[in-house]
């Protein structure tokens, strides 16, 4: 098995296995530095891994769909945040009733659509490209966890420098720092908080819908129902865990990506599956854990004696 | 200094009249000038920040006018404030703990490179420019949650200046310093002076306004008492037009008959929640059928003392024995068990639950008590009962007892919060400010349940920023200043409210004569 774990294609997992996660903890990461819990991640997953696939079939083109999907994800998320700033629902809630309309909505859309239940057998959907680069991928290892990985996971390494630069060297990435951390304090120096916040959740509605895309048209070639299996609440507790920083979402769900991976290949062994199948969310849970552990210890530190 | 100073900004006849009926303030003109530190002297609910709320746009005024550089201007919001050069640093700093200092001081007017990203040298370039400028010794990319407050409040400073500000409001910038930082301060503040910058200090410490201003407005109940240069006059007589009080409502009492001591405060020091110790080494007792009257300036350790003897907060030292026991293990529910009621300062914060009904309310200290809860469910006959009973003797006006509390009036929630506390038969009983802001009629009410508790034998404590309800009610009278009592009189009647004032204002301190003998 110590062969397996250091085999090139054991990488490959992880970073396959991550690509989905990191979209959504990077989407989780800019909502909360901006005050709101993006708890529909789930939802806006599994609404564009099906929108991703009927609008690669329908542009024949992978790019045209990509986009399609992106602008579906910002429309989300102007509503979610809609619902949450103007019409004043609790954040939790609408974001709850988000994830239940994705689950039948999905399946209801697909049926009308296409005429197939539960998975998109009958749509010709275009996936998102392999990046081969020429010479590297001679090279032994390297060669082969450099190249040949998904054009989509290359994209999320990218956004993660992206949303850190944004976050941390944009004035916009400042604001929404600042509102976030205190809407009072931000308001006096004549910043609206509003307009930030929804600006904050179209941003997360589009990264995540990157990630929603990726399931169907990647990591898969179709949809199928439920297709985001937990996968953004698992992104809710990386972000947290990492601080809600991009690099720090970055480090966690690759940790995640790690035991995901593991996971699977410990089904090889003759540990019963039930156990190793608890992997990734145990880590998840241990990481909570920890996580809440050094953040107490922090504000002891900081706090009065 | 010289004499002919241009006059940059005026307020002329300032009105302002609250919605809930308050005049905040009435017909109240101010002049300041370039290059002067301007005190705004006065008490609590004298009216300052009001006046200092219409100035900064946050408040528009009723009547009256703001004259700036010559020209009647109208300011609508904070922000207009910030762009016509008004800076203003709040007691309860705006700041982004997580953020630099540098990136506090840009925040929404960060200067750009490339169009898209934040030019992060210039920021920290001209923050330090400015701090350097006025000797503010910060190193600008701190982040603002590992400073001290003192620097917090310099940032608050240099944000101001940062947006260019020509007048800078500071709101009791001391109450949060230590002693050297305030003379920190004070340097950096003459220095913004001589820069030909306006200084308004909201005080009411008349040494540090002796100290560094040049004129000082004085405010009571609402109007100017007149503005006067500061070195031509005492500080016994600003204490004299600041401290006063209204026509005396005078209550026919007995005499007090002490009994025995049912709450003892040895050697208390209390802190508060930034763990900034505000009542000092404090030691007292209190007998049954007295009422003891704490009188001072809000903000000298009377909310810690009270939070330590109630059990709401543990962040202190000595010990505080209720009827010769110590309370500093015992639970909130313990310490009241022990017959302690407390009538909390903020009625709406923690006095009430305002969005449950009258009757819930009335129980929410008692619901536990085998007279009113059986072992699964609540006793609602007798409860019903008792809270009719409770409504009719303590005169609550509303519909029904299942009326939610918040709908009612102020007065009428003060009396439903005292009616729960004296249910209970207390032999102790804390009053934090238990009239304030409520109509006549209650509060000659609660006034006189106070009184019927002591003459029945209670120990009451009477903590009031209303003079005229620590005078009538007091039979003795503590002043508290700096965490301790500077004074202590047994003979209320013979107590001038000028000698009052003077003890509150730190010019007389017994306690610093007798403290080193004790």
């Amino acid at each position: 098995m110590a062969g397996n774990i250091f085999s090139a294609d054991f990488v490959n997992a992880i970073l396959r296995m991550s690509t989905p996660i990191l979209f959504a903890t990077l989407a989780s990461g800019i909502a909360s530095k901006s005050g709101i819990t993006n708890m529909a991640l789930e939802g806006m997953l599994l609404f564009a891994s099906l929108f991703g696939v009927i609008f690669s079939s329908l542009t024949h083109s992978f790019l045209g769909g990509l986009l399609l999907t992106m602008l579906i994800g910002g429309l989300i998320g102007l509503a979610l945040a809609f619902f949450i700033l103007q019409l004043k629902t609790d954040e939790i809630l609408a974001a709850i009733a988000l994830n239940l309309i994705a689950t039948g909505g999905t399946v209801l859309l697909l049926l009308a659509v296409s005429g197939d239940r539960g998975a998109s057998t009958s749509i010709s959907s275009v996936s998102a490209p392999i990046v081969h680069i020429p010479f590297v991928e001679k090279i032994p290892f390297l060669g082969e966890v450099l190249s040949g990985q998904n054009l989509m996971t290359w994209l999320a390494l990218l956004a993660v420098v992206v949303v850190h630069v944004f976050l941390y060297k944009t004035p916009m990435g400042l604001k929404i720092r600042a509102v976030g951390e205190n809407k009072n304090a931000a308001e006096s120096v004549g910043i609206s908080s509003k307009k930030i916040q929804y600006i904050a959740l179209v941003l997360s509605g589009v990264l995540c819908s990157m990630g929603g895309y990726f399931l169907s048209g990647g990591y898969m070639n179709m949809f199928t129902k439920d297709m985001s299996a937990g996968k953004g609440f698992i992104a809710l507790a990386a972000s947290s865990m990492g601080a809600d920083t991009p690099i720090g979402g970055f480090l966690v769900t690759m940790l995640f990506g790690i035991a995901q991976a593991l996971g699977n290949l410990m089904q090889l062994t003759t540990i019963p599956t039930e156990l190793i199948q608890m992997i990734p969310y145990l880590t998840t849970l241990i990481g909570l854990a920890v996580y809440s552990y050094t953040v107490m210890k922090r504000k002891s530190r900081l706090g009065v004696h | 200094m010289e004499l002919a100073k241009e006059t940059v900004l005026e307020m002329q006849h300032i009105m302002k009249i609250y919605s809930n009926g308050v005049v905040a303030n009435k017909d109240v003109s101010l002049e300041l000038k370039k290059g002067e530190i301007h005190a705004l002297l006065g008490e609590n609910g004298a009216g300052k920040s009001t006046l200092m709320k219409v100035l900064f746009g946050i408040e528009p005024p009723d009547q009256g006018k703001i004259i700036l550089n010559g020209s009647e201007t109208a300011i609508r919001s904070p922000q207009d404030a910030i762009s016509k050069g008004i800076g203003m640093v709040h007691q309860h700093f705006m700041l982004l703990p997580s953020l630099t200092v540098a990136e506090n001081i840009i925040l929404g007017v960060e200067p750009r490179k490339k169009k898209f990203f934040i030019d992060m040298k210039q920021a920290v370039k001209a923050a330090s420019e400015i701090a350097e400028k006025y000797n503010f010794d910060i190193d600008v990319t701190a982040k603002v949650e590992e400073i001290p407050v003192g620097i917090k409040q310099k940032v608050e400073i240099l944000k101001a200046l940062y947006r260019g500000a020509d007048i800078l409001i500071l709101d009791e910038p001391t109450a949060v310093l230590t002693p050297q930082e305030t003379e920190e301060l004070f340097v950096q503040l003459e220095k913004l002076r001589d820069d030909g910058r306006t200084v308004i200090f909201i005080s009411h410490k008349l040494d540090e306004i002796k100290r560094i201003c040049d004129r000082a407005t004085i405010m009571r109940s609402g109007k100017s008492m007149g503005t006067y240069n500061v070195d031509e006059i005492s500080t016994n007589d600003m204490s004299k037009l600041m401290v006063g009080r209204e026509v005396v409502l005078e209550f026919d009492k007995e005499p007090a008959k002490p009994r025995e001591v049912l709450l003892e405060v040895r050697n208390l020091s209390a802190y508060n929640t930034q763990g900034v110790q505000k009542v000092n080494g404090l030691s007292f007792e209190v007998r049954g059928g007295e009422i003891l009257g704490i009188a001072g300036v809000e903000g000298n350790g009377q909310s810690e003392l009270i939070d330590a003897i109630t059990g709401l907060s543990r962040k202190y030292t000595g010990e505080i024995l209720l009827k010769g026991e110590d309370i500093r293990k015992e639970s909130i529910k313990g310490i009241r068990e022990k017959k302690l009621a407390h009538i909390p300062e903020d009625r709406m914060a923690s006095g009430c639950a305002s969005h449950l009904n009258i009757q819930e309310n009335l129980f929410s200290n008692q619901y536990t008590d085998d007279a009113y809860s059986g072992k699964l469910l609540l006793r609602t006959k007798t409860i019903q009962k008792r809270s009719d009973e409770l409504i009719k003797e303590y005169l609550v006006k509303c519909k029904s007892q299942k009326q939610e509390v918040g709908m009612l009036s102020g007065g009428n929630i003060q009396k439903v919060i005292v009616a729960r506390e004296f249910s209970t038969g207390p032999d102790v009983i804390i009053a934090n400010q238990p009239t304030r802001g409520i109509d006549v009629g209650a509060t000659e009410f609660i006034r006189r349940k106070l009184l019927e508790f002591r003459d029945a034998g209670c120990a009451v404590i009477l903590v009031s920023a209303d003079l005229n309800e620590i005078f009538s009610l007091s039979d003795r009278l503590a002043v508290m200043y700096k965490g301790n009592f500077s004074g202590v009189f047994t003979d209320v009647a013979h107590v001038t409210e000028e000698e009052l004032g003077q003890y509150m204002l730190g010019i007389k301190n017994d306690h610093r004569k007798a403290g080193a003998a004790k």
